[in-house]
């Protein structure tokens, strides 16, 4: 059991990211830290606000459950719970659990001394859903403007944002952003495919390595990433459809009103070379 | 940093595409913008707007002033001139009123047909011999019918003949069949499908969705009422392109978005739908029998540079009216100042279709979902 004796090496205290030890402890195989409690409050209080809104509306099926955001005309206040202000204390809930899961995992590759491309990676996730319900909102001068918290409620809401501007896979952004969510999975299977291929060479055969890997794209397309590279280009890519993600649906509104295909319309009046 | 090529290869490459993105950047709108909500909060429903760009609309789309009301007592206007079916019942007061007033609204100035000279022989205002006066007479009957039969869409404001040509013989937005394109590119398809076309809101879409709804009265419905397909419910791609390019015309002529009449989680749905897409409804209707009853009947009047190059009429369509804006005119209540152009008393039609029209016709109307 190598493995527990280097835990037992590590799993001492100190390295947290505020300093002192407060809830630097472990609970079975978890780490606990300042901002696993913070974690688990925030949680459990969004989750309890949840059920007391749903409790509010007019039913409990899961998949129908609505927790909407205030009325436009509130614009950037506080609105009554019934109204939207459970959707706001959820969305500031839901920040602080989000927030806190970064923290968590920083404190944990801080104390292993690692480096922080994990919470950094998370980090694009929660900036995903900071973006749609915090910094679009904040642009366009009103709450009601994030998306509700429900199951078919939120796919309705994604629906009806698209149709504000009548076709939505003209947005540029929008376009980068499928195309590299597309790409993510097509690298993903080729580097799963291309591993298990390597270590699964059929019965009574030796299992093949890194060499062998690179040959085979070498073979096959010229060129090689590595198996180094290979991770470096996953997470650019995923992180990449993140991102495009966010920044596709905070162009939409704040910075073009009209529809989508019109904004392409900076082609038809570029000079001489557009008409060829 | 070494300089080796590289490194020059990728700090140029990393310039033209900085490059190319600050020009970008100019392509775009900026803050801040409008929202009104137009369904229950949490949908997603907001008509969004640029206030500078509403600023020009409403600079461009203001209202003529009204002359003084005419006197409505006194000789009527047949008992005076000739040749004056439409409009003789009106006192002559109100008559040289509205006369005067159109030449404003269609051929402003004084000149060669200009003004009068517009539509009337000069020196023989009786006289029927040009095209334009045939045209404005079954014109006025059409303004009166949207004035009357058609008030489930024109509601309080009405029209005039000022909300379509804005100071044009013929007026800016008007649309006819099209013949296809010749010699353009490779994808160029039938139906001017995948060339830039402001009709389709610069989509890839068929741009004649017209011809085949605002002409013609072709079905726009293409959801299906059951949840699997049936022969008997099928419809084509095609269909579903035409009705998309042609709800794609209709948002764009009244600078809104899809959300201002359906929800999208279920576009045929009525309940479910902002109350504004009734309004929408009976708008194409209207415009099927402008098009239709009025001004095609008008083909064999017009001269051949007053039709299309497929021999069709200049026909109407959302835009023609409306110009960029939900309510056409600022939302000037248009007839108000006008009453020469309802029908004459004891002649309007009932509504065409509306909440006062027979519900009998009703039966293909929007209740049947």
């Amino acid at each position: 059991m190598a493995i527990l004796n280097f835990e037992k090496k590590y799993r001492v205290r100190g390295g947290t990211l505020f300093g002192g030890n407060l809830f630097d402890f472990w609970v079975g195989p978890f780490y606990v830290g300042i901002f696993g409690v913070a974690t688990i409050f925030f949680s459990v209080v969004g989750t309890l606000l949840i059920l007391v809104a749903a409790a509010g509306g007019d039913t409990f099926n899961p998949w129908r459950i609505n927790i909407a955001p205030p009325d436009l005309d509130y614009g950037l206040r506080l609105a009554p719970m019934a109204l939207g202000g459970y959707w706001q204390v959820i969305t500031i809930c839901a920040l602080g659990a989000f927030g806190s899961w970064a923290l968590r995992q920083a404190e944990i590759a801080r104390k292993l001394g690692m480096g922080m491309h994990i919470p950094v990676a998370y980090g694009v996730a929660v900036f995903a859903f900071f973006s749609l319900n915090i910094i679009r909102p904040l642009l366009m001068g009103a709450w009601g403007h994030g998306f509700p918290y429900g199951i078919f409620s939120h796919l309705d809401w994604v629906s009806n944002v698209g149709y504000q501007y009548l076709h939505f896979h003209y947005n540029p952004a929008h376009m980068i952003a499928v195309t590299l969510f597309f790409t993510t999975t097509l690298a993903l299977s080729l580097h799963a495919s291309l591993v298990l291929a390597a270590i699964n060479p059929g019965k009574g055969r030796d299992v093949k390595g890194a060499e062998h890997e690179n040959s085979f794209y070498r073979d096959f397309i010229g060129y090689s990433i590595g198996t180094l590279g290979i991770h470096r280009l996953g997470l650019f890519l995923a992180l990449g459809a993140g991102i495009w993600s966010a920044i596709c649906i905070v162009i939409s509104g704040p910075f073009w009103t009209r529809g989508w295909p019109e904004w392409w319309t900076w082609w038809l009046k570029l000079p001489f070379w557009a008409h060829m | 940093m070494r300089f080796n090529t590289t490194n020059i290869t990728m700090l140029s490459l990393g310039g033209v595409i900085g490059v190319i993105g600050l020009a970008l950047l100019f392509t775009f709108e900026r803050l801040p913008v409008q929202s009104v909500q137009t369904n229950f909060r949490g949908t997603g429903a907001a008509t969004v707007l640029n206030p500078r760009t509403q600023a020009l609309l409403t600079a461009a789309n203001q209202p003529p002033e009204a002359p003084e009301p005419a006197d409505a007592t006194g000789e009527r206007a047949r008992e005076i001139y000739e040749n004056v079916p439409v409009l003789g019942h009106l006192s002559v007061e109100q008559f040289g009123r509205i006369m005067n007033v159109m030449t404003t609204w269609l051929y402003p100035g004084e000149g060669e047909n200009l003004g009068c000279n517009g539509c009337h022989v000069p020196g023989n205002f009786a006289a029927e011999d040009m095209y334009q006066k045939h045209v404005a007479r079954r014109m006025i009957q059409m303004t009166m019918a949207l004035n009357s039969e058609w008030t489930a869409h024109t509601q309080n404001a009405g029209v005039t003949c000022w909300t379509c040509h804005r100071g044009n013989a013929v007026p800016l937005n008007v649309w006819s069949e099209m013949p296809v394109a010749q010699g353009a590119n490779f994808l160029t398809r039938p139906g001017e499908q995948n060339r830039p076309a402001p009709l389709a809101g610069y989509a890839s879409l068929p741009t004649d969705a017209m011809t085949s709804m605002l002409w013609g009265d072709n079905e726009i419905r293409v959801a299906g009422t059951n949840q699997h397909p049936r022969p008997e419910s099928r419809t084509s791609i095609q269909q579903t392109e035409w009705t998309f390019s042609l709800m794609i015309h209709m948002s764009s002529s009244l600078g809104v978005n899809c959300s201002f009449c359906h929800n999208s989680r279920n576009w045929a749905d009525w309940e479910q739908s902002p109350p504004q897409r009734l309004n929408a409804w009976y708008g194409i209707r209207m415009v099927r029998d402008i098009n239709n009853t009025y001004i095609e009947s008008l083909r064999d009047r017009f001269p051949p540079h007053r039709l299309g190059p497929l021999g069709d009429t200049l026909k109407t369509n959302c835009t023609t009216c409306h110009q960029g804006q939900n309510r056409p005119v600022n939302g000037a209540l248009m007839i108000q100042d006008y009453p020469e152009l309802l029908p004459a008393p004891g002649t309007a039609l009932p509504p065409r279709l509306g909440p006062a029209a027979d519900q009998r016709a009703e039966v293909a109307g929007p209740r049947a979902n």
